[in-house]
């Protein structure tokens, strides 16, 4: 059996079919080719696999891929500006070298876009406490809290 | 080497941007034409013989396009002693030993067949710790080695010893003597990106392989020993490395998981790829060695070091990796760290029937130096020594030569400890509520920063390809694994040549286009490649300075033409330029006496069009480099040989709260200062320090792979803790103590692995520091701390 979904992806409308027992994961990587979101553990664990749906960080290896329809999700391939430049978020782990072998890193960046709508203006403990949900192996999570905070601050001065 | 204008500035990682817009291709990501998926069915025995397998079942399953056992396929054997196959044939020794594999169109068609092969064991007894296996009349784990000669121990065959001095002696004439056991857990290396491959044929018998490995090239040799197990000789092994979620010691050897996706793909004429879930890479990757490691030191009443005995044993599990040699490592800190006129160092690896071990960041040294900087504070404590007195007595000096013939050409470990002893002299806010203590610690290291020789050659190539528009091409073997090789690599080719940063593009690793390597670990990545470029660089300047002499007179005039006169340009006889009149500088070619000037400038890359298209010798410029460092591959027997060029020391301390009513530690701060020479990338060189020392606290407080004979207990995220951003929610304060290593890249040494190595012991002694009460056995639980502390409390 395979159930039809439409939903919102990057900002484009998708329409797809997929099988009840498949997560978004699945859908986005599988389905769609969008590899960017990543597995790390399939059980809800690490975060590696975080995308934006209406707004919320989820992880997307939990999510069942019926549950999508009618939503709007976002992922770190719907970040990228205009000509694939990064976004003030990715900019900043760029900037502040909140990355190390990557493969937490569009989690985090998930992660951090979702948490930063909601607080602007976070205290440091405020975003580690957001990000335990999301496992690092490389980093320690230092720079990834600088990077955190230095888009925090570019949102409230571009020149920052 | 002095010219540097990148190198010691902070520059974004070269590889962070496609990592941060999801565009980095992992071995997830990897698919091409034509794939199937392999999976493994693995033992469900820890030690039993195979009686049948029956894999009719697996085969009818739509998708399946091969089932593969040890008795269907040639037998491919790898491993340091060559003690492990790639399908266990009849017998299976740990329970995560491979017995059989399907190869699929689709991974749940793989997972569904894999799970249908009947499997029928006899068990057999099994031996799960080393006492037990060394234990008379023990079951062998291997009755016969990789040849078929017969073994009558669970020892394995590979010492690793020392002595200097004479140890009897200075027991004898040392004041204070402590000894202690010191025990360290298994834990998982836990790669964000799990472990995987890709294997392709071509019609012809060539393999293509793209694997997660810090060992492209030793990997390549592996690979073509397996081609000829499969028949094909004269062919070769192509290995290519994709971006990797972190390795930190996994891809040091190469793994049966490896040889059964090139079984799979030669039986199915298919690319095959096989990766791992997170229960497998749990459950079925190799983890960190178990260890119990004896010290006894002494000193005299001024607390000068006597001597020092360390003896290791070594949980092996059932086959041997590379791992198996941590002891060769342990030798530099048991004979090297701190001044000790008489040491003595035995180690004995035994086989068990517990998942096999291989390598993990540090390799041996956090184990050690677990060991001897937890004594060295007992010896302290019985001696009535500040700890951080006696460490500064004894540290080592620039210049000196260590029992184990280590050369020390530079050395802050002084100054290291003094700036951490400060750092901790600074008073915190007391503790809130009664039940709460809290006191400081440190520990010192000593880690090889110029390589580390445990094989033939420790030596790095390296090409460096100038194109037609002065972009440099680099073409290098090591690794970037998320450590910042490429960051550190980038700005050293640039300084080193004499361009811009962001003309320089590294290359994928790749064994054919890329020089050999012998991999990435030891903290060596940098180390070497920096050195190698430093050698290929100052060839290429050589030739584009010979070549300027010849076309510079006629660009020169073609800049006068475009610009105009002025009266300046006298002041250098550009018409008689020589080779020593230029230099290169931010992709610009100079005369060193009017480096500025726009009239005597030439791009780089007009410079190489005005060679590669000259009427007379044209030429483009290549130039490679093989750097093999100053070293010696040590005598194992004697533990005598100076394995590194030079060596990295360093020294953390920390504060910690204790709560003596539920034995939790909280660190509230940590100082870590560092001598790996000059800072090549600030922000890169920060990021492998905070991550270091995050696992470091793990090793210390939370990890452990739990096991109940010799099956894994806790094989995911869920009950094995990984620090999380809220567990380290303490202040790092990071310091670097520079020094310019005589040998090191820019004076630059090896900095990888250090970070981890003091962090458990630091926290064991400011433990010991704030109760009084002292965990020999990592990881240091509440359970633990409580026992500790009851026990005192009853004494």
């Amino acid at each position: 059996m395979r159930i039809p979904v439409r939903f919102e992806l990057n900002g484009h409308a998708v329409e797809v079919e997929v099988a009840p027992d498949r997560t978004l994961l699945d859908l986005l990587r599988d389905t769609m080719g969008e590899t960017g979101t990543k597995e790390g553990c399939r059980e809800g664990e690490c975060g590696a696999c975080t995308v934006v749906v209406d707004g919320r960080a989820v992880n997307s290896c939990l999510f069942p891929a019926p549950e999508i329809d009618g939503t709007r999700v976002l992922t770190i391939e719907g970040l990228s500006c205009d000509h694939g430049r990064l976004s003030r978020v990715q900019q900043a782990f760029l900037d502040a070298s909140g990355t190390q072998c990557g493969f937490c890193t569009p989690g985090m960046v998930m992660t951090a876009v979702a948490f930063l709508a909601e607080n602007p203006a976070p205290m440091d403990t405020e975003i580690r406490e957001a990000l335990t949900g999301n496992l690092c192996r490389c980093t320690g999570y230092v720079q990834i809290v600088e990077a955190i905070q230095l888009a925090a601050r570019r949102s409230r001065d571009p020149q920052a | 080497m002095t010219r540097s204008r990148h190198v010691g500035t902070e520059r974004p990682r070269p590889d962070a941007a496609d990592k941060l817009a999801g565009k980095a291709h992992y071995i997830h990501d990897i698919a091409v034409q034509g794939m199937l998926y392999g999976r493994i069915r693995f033992s469900d025995h820890a030690h039993a013989r195979i009686a049948r397998i029956d894999t009719s079942l697996a085969e009818s399953v739509p998708g399946v396009r091969a089932v593969i056992t040890g008795q269907t396929t040639p037998e491919i054997r790898f491993g340091l002693l060559r003690d492990n196959v790639a399908l266990k044939k009849d017998r299976v020794r740990q329970f995560r030993d491979e017995v059989a594999a399907v190869a699929a169109t689709s991974p749940e068609a793989a997972a569904r067949a894999v799970e249908l092969i009947e499997v029928e064991y006899e068990p057999l007894p099994a031996v799960f710790t080393p006492d037990e296996a060394l234990a008379e009349g023990a079951a062998l784990v291997h009755e016969t080695d990789h040849a078929g000669r017969s073994r009558s121990s669970n020892l394995l065959p590979l010492s690793c010893r020392h002595l200097t001095g004479d140890i009897a002696a200075a027991t004898a004439a040392s004041r204070y003597i402590v000894e202690g056991t010191y025990t360290v857990p298994r834990i998982q290396q836990a790669c964000m990106g799990t472990s995987g491959c890709l294997a392709e044929f071509s019609p012809e018998g060539n393999l293509t392989i793209t694997a997660k490995t810090q060992i492209p090239f030793l990997a390549q040799r592996d690979f073509n020993r397996a081609l000829e197990a499969l028949g094909l000789t004269n062919r070769n092994s192509r290995v290519i490395v994709p971006a990797i979620g972190g390795a930190f010691g996994t891809g040091l050897d190469t793994h049966a998981y490896e040889f059964i996706a090139i079984l799979l793909a030669w039986k199915t004429g298919r690319p095959v790829k096989i990766v791992y879930d997170r229960r497998e890479e749990f459950s079925c990757l190799s983890p960190r060695q178990e260890a119990r490691i004896r010290v006894c030191q002494g000193c005299d009443d001024r607390g000068r070091l006597t001597f020092r005995d360390v003896e290791v044993i070594q949980d092996n599990g059932a086959y041997t990796s590379w791992g198996a040699t941590y002891p060769n490592v342990m030798l530099v800190t048991a004979t090297s760290l701190y001044r000790v006129p008489a040491v003595r160092f035995d180690s004995r690896i035994v086989y068990t029937n517990n998942t096999y071990c291989q390598a993990m960041r540090g390799y041996g040294n956090p184990e050690v130096t677990w060991a001897i900087e937890s004594n060295l504070d007992e010896l302290a404590a019985a001696a009535g020594m500040d700890p951080i007195a006696m460490r500064l007595l004894n540290a080592n000096e620039p210049g000196d030569l260590s029992p184990m013939g280590l050369k020390f050409d530079s050395c802050a470990l002084r100054e290291c400890l003094d700036a951490v002893a400060t750092s901790l002299r600074t008073s915190s806010s007391p503790p809130a509520g009664q039940t709460r203590v809290r006191g400081t610690g440190m520990a010192g290291l000593i880690n090889v920063g110029g390589g580390g020789k445990i094989y033939r050659s420790d030596g790095s190539g390296i090409i460096l390809k100038l194109d037609d528009y002065g972009n440099v091409n680099v073409a290098y073997g090591g690794v970037e694994m998320g450590q910042g090789l490429h960051s550190a690599l980038t700005i050293m080719v640039a300084d080193a040549l004499g361009v811009r940063p962001e003309r320089v593009f590294i290359n994928q690793t790749d064994t054919a286009t890329c020089p050999w390597d012998v991999g990435t670990h030891a903290s060596r990545g940098a180390f070497m490649a920096g050195n190698a470029a430093v050698l290929a660089a100052t060839k290429l300047r050589e030739r584009l300075f010979a070549l300027a002499e010849r076309v510079y007179a006629d660009e020169v005039e073609r800049n006068i033409a475009r610009i105009g006169q002025s009266e300046r340009i006298e002041a250098f006889d550009f018409r008689a330029a020589r080779a020593a009149d230029f230099d290169l500088r931010d992709g610009y070619l100079a005369p060193r006496q009017a480096p500025d000037e726009a009239w005597y400038r030439i791009e780089l890359g007009r410079l190489l069009r005005a060679a590669h298209f000259a009427e007379r010798d044209p030429a483009i410029f290549t130039e490679e480099a093989f750097y093999e460092p100053p070293t010696q591959l040590p005598d194992w027997e004697r533990g005598y040989g100076n394995m590194s060029a030079s060596y990295g020391f360093g020294a953390q301390g920390v504060e910690v709260e204790v709560d003596t009513e539920t034995g939790e530690v909280r660190i509230l701060r940590l100082v870590a200062v560092s001598d790996i020479g000059r800072v090549l990338n600030p922000a890169t060189l920060k990021g492998q320090m905070y991550g270091g020392i995050a696992q470091g606290v793990g090793y210390a407080l939370f990890e452990e792979v739990q096991t109940e004979r010799g099956r894994i207990l806790n094989p995911g995220f869920t009950d094995y803790k990984v620090a999380s951003a809220a567990d380290l929610d303490f202040p790092i304060e990071l310091r670097f103590v520079e020094t310019n290593d005589p040998h090191g890249p820019f004076g630059a040494k090896g900095a990888g692995e250090l970070a981890l190595a003091p962090t458990a012991p630091a926290i064991a002694n400011a433990i010991y520091n704030a109760v009084g009460v002292r965990v020999r056995d990592l990881p240091i639980t509440p359970e633990k701390v409580l026992r500790a502390l009851s026990e005192t409390s009853r004494r």
